[in-house]
């Protein structure tokens, strides 16, 4: 089930500069791990010690934000779109 | 004197250059600007900051500024308030309001941010300025991209208050509406600042934009005639400026500007309908949870706060709490504040009186230490959130008789 998802900035030297990926997974853990394998060092810099996803790393599918979801379980389907965003001020 | 280091990461302490990035590659955490104090100590003193001009640039030599100023000249400086008769009104001793409603040139604090990130993106070559805003940010964008000969792009939510939306483009910029909430044109606008070489005052000069909070901090410092208050409350929407005002009041402290321990307590203030920070304070969580924003206070409508977590650590490591508004509590705030001292704030200035009353009431502030509320925007951008609650003005014919009665009538109302 392929996704697309858009690399932020500072995570595409990890990506050899491709801003959007094409990744396999029917959650947003299985899609980390498929970035993982096609990535090696991907994951670490998504996920915290703990597996939990970094403080200051938001993630969105198809425009929402996981929290207001499944979170890491988010359930995914052929063809949504998933956003890695940095935290960013307002105002 | 060489007084800056470059960039640093506030949560891994990575080092980068001076450049136009905000997040560090490794852990995302925030970059921050990083002083060298040691520099600064005995450079900065009183006395160099009172010969400065009367604006925020009497304290340049503590913003990320290497050469002149841009734009914004006439920034900040704003008047700091012995509020009076509204201390009468709240009960308490003492009670000064920080009124950068009148902040020169776009009447919010937003001009301290922007003044710094402006000159800045001049620095380093850009052409471009653009920003994601709920409107006192695109007022002051638009303005001082004017001033400094640069394109400006404003994103804001659709939904955005007329008033700020004609004081944004008054200035010609390109004004971008999009249909959602602030928080999805933020996430937007970060994707966009990815892919176009702008200047993104919030985005990627986000670590130079946000330093230019700390003057409103290092004014009511200098303005309390070198004395820091028990109590300072501040509205929060992304959570930046009481973490700055903070940050200002240590960094006084390690220049040795200030006598006195680091005894502020900071305060929180936010809308009940948007309230994700005061909601970690009183469930004493670093975890922020985002929530959809439905407030008429929509300065503060910011449902993912990127500073939610430095802000609640802000108030936490000050002894500081925090308090929601209900948007009834606000009016009532904005109307208590008019009142009382004459000053006419915008929706996110009621909250802040609003949060304050609460925690006066509930015993967290003291009746008798001294108490500062910031107020940060100007009242005749928002007069929508008080139609329905002011009175109808009386009319008459231009005559005396007429007069005689109308009086008469109100009198007969009042008694």
């Amino acid at each position: 089930m392929p996704v697309l998802v858009r690399i932020p900035t500072p995570l595409r030297t990890l990506t050899k500069g491709n801003a959007e990926i094409q990744a396999k997974g029917g959650t947003i853990d299985s899609v980390v791990d498929d970035l993982e394998r096609q990535f090696p060092g991907l994951k670490e810099r998504l996920l915290d010690e703990t597996g939990e996803l970094r403080r200051f790393i938001n993630i969105y599918v198809n425009q929402e934000d996981i929290r207001f979801l499944q979170a890491k379980k988010t359930a995914l389907k052929d063809g949504d779109e998933v956003s890695i965003v940095p935290a960013i001020a307002g105002g | 004197m060489e007084k800056l280091n470059g960039l640093r990461c506030r949560e891994c302490g990575r080092h980068y250059g001076a450049a136009p990035v905000h997040v560090c590659e490794f852990c995302f955490g925030p970059l921050e600007v990083d002083y060298r104090y040691d520099a600064l100590r005995g450079v900065v003193t009183r006395e160099s900051i009172a010969a400065g001009p009367p604006s925020m640039w009497r304290y340049k030599d503590l913003l990320p500024i290497d050469g002149d100023v841009a734009v914004g000249h006439h920034v900040g400086f704003t008047p700091l308030i012995r509020a009076r008769n509204l201390a009468d009104e709240l009960g308490c001793r003492e009670v000064w309001v920080k009124n950068d409603s009148v902040c020169h040139p776009t009447w919010s604090f937003k001009d301290r941010v922007v003044s710094v990130a402006v000159t800045k993106a001049l620095e380093f070559g850009f052409d471009t300025v653009a920003c994601a805003s709920t409107g006192n940010l695109a007022n002051s964008v638009a303005a001082h991209a004017a001033e400094g000969r640069l394109k400006s792009y404003i994103f804001i939510p659709a939904d955005l208050e007329q008033g700020k939306v004609l004081a944004t483009l008054v200035y010609g910029p390109t004004l971008v509406a999009v249909h959602g909430t602030y928080d999805e044109v933020n996430r937007l606008c970060s994707e966009i600042a990815d892919k176009y070489r702008w200047a993104f005052v919030n985005v990627n000069f986000r670590p130079y934009y946000s330093e230019g909070s700390k003057s409103h901090g290092f004014e009511i410092v200098e303005q309390l005639g070198w004395r820091t208050p028990a109590h300072i409350v501040v509205p929060c929407a992304g959570g930046s400026l009481i973490t700055k005002i903070w940050k200002a009041i240590k960094e006084l402290k390690i220049l040795g500007l200030i006598d006195e321990g680091l005894k502020t307590k900071m305060h929180a203030a936010q809308a009940l309908g948007c309230g994700p920070i005061v909601t970690m304070i009183k469930n004493d969580t670093d975890v922020l949870v985002p929530v959809r924003p439905n407030t008429i206070a929509k300065s503060l409508a910011i449902g993912n706060p990127a500073d939610g977590y430095y802000a609640y650590k802000t108030t936490k490591e000050s002894g500081g709490s925090g308090e929601h508004a209900t948007d009834e509590e606000i009016v009532e705030g904005m109307l208590l504040l008019a009142r009382t001292e004459g000053i006419f704030t915008e929706t996110a200035g009621g909250v802040t009186v609003a949060a304050a009353r609460k925690l006066i009431e509930r015993g967290v502030i003291p009746r008798d230490e001294s108490i500062v509320l910031c107020i940060t925007g100007n009242g005749l951008k928002t007069p929508d959130a008080l139609q329905d609650r002011l009175d109808a003005q009386v009319k008459i014919k231009p005559s005396l008789s007429a007069f005689d009665r109308a009086l008469a009538d109100l009198k007969s109302q009042t008694s």
